[in-house]
């Protein structure tokens, strides 16, 4: 609890271009930005093969296949490639890292729909496309978003790979307090991450509350 | 008016699940597939609206041929009601049954009055249209269905099981209340069931298939029960053809006597005249039991079964009101009887 306290207590670690507040904006940039590059492309990928029932296997088996990928190497790998200096080797790992859980929930989210529901959307006259997003979206929401917050809690937590390559982001205060031995620095750069972690999973439970219709979530009440 | 004309329908891997089929569905009335599990049913039904189509043959739908209409377009045109209500959960009761008003570009508020007029239609509660879908019961449920497959007030009407899913009390009141609106509304309804019983009381013309496709008979259900066209579809009716047949036999023909009496028995009646039981004639036994026929809108199986249920032989004739109109004697129902059993009526 002491090491706790001398990390957060100390006033110089909450300003300054290597200040809580900084890292924290520059983590956070980090994830938003490869979860939305994740996004772009897994819930079209997912929401198509999906709907068409048609080259998952392929997809969905790579897909699985880059879960088994080091982040770690994949890191050093692009650093190999592109050189220090942009934010690269950071983003691609982390896109990778965050695809498969969004695609394998988002694609088996639509392809799990009843199909009595799908064949009676079909047959009251709804279009592919309506059926897809009059439907089977809302129906699967749940587990669209559930893969989302798996992904985002996993892009939180390893957004902290950005610090090996010299770039900002909570990381830096793990690795550098490992490099100098400063165990309160690690430990509190650890708690920001759990605490962001955290923070990403409550704002997903708002986000199914928002967004998933009552008849879906069956949390209706009778009137 | 719906026409098959040579409809064959062979699926990927080489069944034939219709085989050749050649029908008529007449406007305005219910027609009903009956017939056993895998002979062809569903498939000949979802031929009509596109949802799946067919290998050779025609299917025309007052004279258009339903391959030329885009089938999105087409089925809006066209009710359709599944057996698992297929309700979309995460819509209300009321935006589900406005599900093809909204497709047809209504305005909200129009679709949604439609939407209420119609959950009235049908028999449900309107507290129901705040709800969702699983929220109701299942006999809930299919009534949705229903009124959503009416919403856009389609001339056609495609009915595939919808009352298969729910217990037999649920499932007599849902029958009922499609034979009450189709009164109303006089729908061309295609109406699968496996189930002869519902096939006999829902239509105005029963198609009986076997299996791969074939049709058996093509009749009014009076005709089938009386000369069902071979073993197999005496076989598929069942027991008891001659006394289910009589519910199509009006009671109207039989002969009435305006007394109240008949060899050894009164007619009990209260002060408003209405029967109150069958008096023995001498001493003072007390009232026995007695039934009661409406000429004007019983069959003459329920004569048969008013006659059944008193220890006099006779029906007791009454009014709309339940009041009494007469004795029918065993001799006037005896001649009806007759009458009936010399050929089909369509009473
Ligand atoms: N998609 C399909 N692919 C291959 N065969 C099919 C397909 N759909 C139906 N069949 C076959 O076609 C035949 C007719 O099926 P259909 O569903 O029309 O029967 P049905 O009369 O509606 O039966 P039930 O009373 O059990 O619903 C059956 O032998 C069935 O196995
Ligand atoms: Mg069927």
């Amino acid at each position: 609890m002491n090491w706790l306290f001398d990390f957060f207590g100390n006033g110089d670690n909450w300003s300054g271009s290597d200040g809580i507040p900084m890292r924290l904006l520059e983590h956070i940039e980090f994830s938003v930005v490869a979860l939305l590059l994740a996004m772009v492309i897994a819930i079209p990928l997912g929401l198509l093969i999906g709907h068409k029932r048609r080259g998952a296997v392929l997809v969905v088996v790579t897909a699985n296949a880059a879960r088994a990928l080091p982040t770690l190497g994949l890191v050093v790998l692009i650093v190999l490639l592109v050189g220090v200096g942009t934010t690269w080797p950071v983003l691609i790992p982390l896109v990778a890292l965050a695809i498969p859980p969004i695609l394998v929930n988002t694609y088996e989210g639509i392809r799990g729909v009843d199909e009595d529901l799908r064949d009676s959307a079909y047959g009251m006259g709804l279009r592919g496309g309506q059926v897809l997003m009059k439907v089977l979206v809302p129906v699967a929401l749940p587990l669209i978003l559930l893969g989302l917050r798996i992904a985002a809690i996993q892009v939180v937590a390893t957004a902290t790979v950005a610090a090996y390559v010299g770039l900002g982001g909570l990381g830096r205060y793990i690795i550098d307090g490992l490099a100098t031995k400063d165990f309160p620095s690690t430990i509190g750069g650890a708690v920001l991450v759990a605490v962001l972690a955290l923070v990403v999973q409550l704002g997903f439970s708002l986000l199914q509350r928002v967004l998933v219709s009552p008849g879906v979530s069956r949390r209706a009440k009778v009137r | 008016m719906i026409t098959f004309e040579g409809v064959t329908k062979r699926y990927g891997d080489g069944t034939v699940a219709v085989d050749n089929l050649n029908l008529q569905v007449p406007t305005g009335a219910i027609t009903v597939f009956v017939g056993p599990s895998g002979c062809g049913k569903t498939t000949s039904l979802r031929m009509i609206n596109r949802m799946i189509d067919a290998t050779e043959g025609r299917i025309l739908l007052d004279d258009q041929d339903v391959r030329k209409i885009d089938p999105p377009t087409l089925r809006r045109g066209i009710g359709y009601v599944i057996q698992q209500s297929g309700l979309f959960p995460h819509r209300k009761i009321v935006d589900n049954v406005a599900t093809v008003p909204y497709l047809l570009g209504w305005d909200k508020k129009k679709a949604r009055d439609r939407a209420m007029e119609l959950l009235e239609r049908v028999g449900l509660d309107l507290k129901m249209a705040d709800r969702y879908p699983f929220q109701l019961s299942g006999g809930q449920q299919q009534r949705v269905g229903v009124a959503r497959a009416l919403a856009a007030d389609p001339p056609v009407l495609l009915m595939d099981e919808p009352f298969s899913a729910v217990d037999p009390v649920v499932r007599t009141s849902l029958q009922d209340e499609l034979l009450r609106l189709q009164a109303e509304l006089q729908k061309t309804i295609v109406f699968v069931t496996h189930d002869i019983d519902e096939a006999i009381k829902l239509g105005d013309t029963v198609a009986v298939f076997r299996v791969g496709g074939h049709l058996a008979q093509v009749a009014d259900p009076s005709t089938l029960l009386a000369e069902p066209a071979d073993d197999f579809v005496e076989g598929f009716l069942g027991r008891d053809r001659g006394i289910r047949r009589l519910s199509f036999v009006s009671a109207g023909d039989l002969a009435v006597r305006s007394e109240a009496v008949v060899p050894g028995w009164s007619v009990a009646l209260d002060e408003d005249n209405r029967p109150l039981g069958w008096r023995p004639d001498g001493d003072g036994a007390g009232l026995q039991p007695f039934g009661t026929v409406d000429l004007k809108k019983d069959s003459l199986r329920a004569a048969l079964d008013a006659a059944l249920l008193a220890p006099s032989g006779c029906p007791i004739a009454v009014d709309g009101d339940g009041r009494f109109a007469g004795v029918v004697t065993r001799e006037a129902l005896d001649e009806a009887l007759t009458r009936a059993t010399r050929g089909p009526s369509d009473g």
